[in-house]
């Protein structure tokens, strides 16, 4: 497949969030702050484009040979979940200052369901490592840009003190995005 | 508390005082996605459940054997196990559901609802209440997803379990009404399905209009005996691991790693407040506090 179609799909036209529902959790729950939100986008980032390498790796050089694919969620989930851990050490050795900006975020990722959605979805479209990679990548850039535009209305929406007594909180968030979701589907006519 | 009533309390915890669904608002990303109809949520539902009971039941049994410090792993393990398991009998059995689910099935691994009992409650409990919870919470995450996938679908394609009422509504009304009737029927039409609902948007509005109802609710069962009313929260997923950690045994289970987090957020939440106690104050206080603390300072010096 086409590299450049992929990361205009993963990104934008079929985006984690508001078309797949992947990670709707940190989306709802991390989203109050933009700088927050900007730090938690990045931390996506980091752990998705590197676990999306790691398990199509482990998956065509591991798992295939073995042909033990069957075990691909039990295999991914600790692999993710490694790596977590692996990653936050290695940045508090090496890179410390990334850490700091970044080190809050990572214990919450290993239970995010988009790192691990995402790499089961490469493994079951077939895609190459390079394809994963760029893929994971490109669905962790839709992430952020879905997380941070969430944060900026949201930050406007707690001055707002029209809202009706029920809808504060969580269902004002939710039907803010669903329109944010409308406003994405908008995007499919992009690709086809 | 005899063992009939305690394995009754769980069904009950499950199913009403802390539904997943409408009390805990867990496992959001599977009640969004997966319930575009009533079958599907369902489907998805009864496939949680087994999986939770059989999680708590096998954690439950080595509870004792676990040690404390893998525990979140060797539960990940055993979770990601069944689910591969029912994955294949699904494969198997329902292929259709399967392929209506997707990729769903193997996140229910993450699903938190799961991870989240087998932490607070399968790990500290004896295996015939771990699996009435198990039951309990997984019939409760059934009941959220149909009723989220019923209202999309009667809103999104005029069907309800694949029962098309809308067009049979239609069909007889067309036979037997009146001329009046049908004239009025030609030039307003009868309701016609709203495509948006069983599309991804649909899940976000819904689920909006739930919570709101709930909300209101809560608040007005609050005005009634005068107290403050307990609005929903989204709990950040991941944090849910903490959230049964703080609740059940505060501070001491948790990893290093969740322990600065939290401290974090403490932090965070305290500047908040101080922030907005500053506010309220206005300028005038906080020029006085700096005043006085400028003299205090001179004091010291």
């Amino acid at each position: 497949m086409n590299i450049f179609i992929i990361m205009v799909s993963a990104s934008l036209v079929s985006n984690v969030i508001l078309s797949q529902f992947l990670g709707i959790c940190p989306f709802l729950g991390v989203s109050k702050k933009v700088s927050t939100a900007a730090g938690m986008g990045g931390a996506v980032i980091f752990v998705m484009t590197i676990s999306s390498a790691v398990t199509s790796v482990v998956y065509y050089y591991v798992l295939l040979p073995l042909s033990l694919d069957y075990l691909n969620t039990i295999v991914f989930i600790l692999v993710i979940a490694a790596l977590v851990q692996f990653v936050e050490m290695f940045l508090k050795k090496v890179v410390p200052s990334l850490y700091k900006a970044l080190g809050v975020y990572l214990p919450l990722i290993t239970t995010n369901c988009a790192v691990l959605g995402i790499a089961i979805k490469n493994v079951q479209d077939g895609l190459n490592i390079l394809e994963s990679v760029i893929n994971g990548m490109f669905s962790a850039v839709g992430f952020a840009i879905a997380i941070i535009i969430m944060a900026g209305i949201r930050e406007k929406l707690e001055n707002n003190d029209q809202i009706p007594e029920s809808f504060k909180g969580a269902p004002i968030v939710l039907l803010t995005a669903g329109l944010m979701s409308i406003a994405f589907m908008g995007l499919q006519g992009l690709i086809r | 508390m005899s063992k009939e009533n305690v394995c009754f309390e769980r069904l009950k915890n499950g199913i009403v005082t802390e539904n997943p669904t409408f009390v805990q608002m867990l496992g959001m990303c599977p009640t969004l996605a997966v319930t575009t109809s009533a079958i599907n949520g369902v489907g998805m539902g009864l496939t949680t459940m087994v999986i939770l009971t059989l999680s708590n039941f096998m954690i439950s049994i080595l509870r004792k054997l676990i040690p404390d410090k893998v525990r979140i792993p060797a539960y990940i393990v055993v979770i990601a196990s069944f689910v591969t398991v029912v994955q294949f009998v699904l494969q198997a059995y329902l292929p259709e559901l399967n392929k209506a689910l997707g990729l769903y099935i193997p996140l229910i691994v993450v699903n938190c609802i799961i991870l989240g009992r087998a932490e607070a409650y399968a790990s500290k409990n004896k295996p015939l209440p771990s699996i009435m919870d198990g039951l309990g919470m997984g019939f409760g995450f059934t009941i959220g997803l149909t009723v989220m996938g019923s209202i999309r679908e009667i809103l999104g394609a005029g069907s309800i379990f694949g029962y098309e009422f809308l067009e049979k509504l239609n069909n007889f009304i067309n036979e037997n009404a009146s001329q009046g009737v049908k004239d009025f029927m030609e030039s307003q039409g009868l309701f016609e399905p709203i495509g948006i609902f069983v599309f991804a948007p649909g899940a976000f509005i819904v689920l909006a209009f739930v919570v709101a109802f709930i909300n209101h609710r809560n608040i007005k069962k609050a005005a009634k005996t005068g107290d403050k009313a307990k609005l929903l929260e989204i709990h950040d997923c991941a944090s849910c691991e903490l959230e049964c950690a703080k609740r059940t045994e505060p501070m001491k289970k948790t990893s290093p790693g969740m322990q600065s987090l939290n401290d974090e957020l403490d932090k965070l939440e305290k500047t908040v407040e101080e922030m907005k106690d500053l506010e309220k104050k206005g300028a005038s206080a906080m020029a006085d506090s700096a005043a006085s603390k400028a003299e205090s300072e001179v004091k010291q010096a």
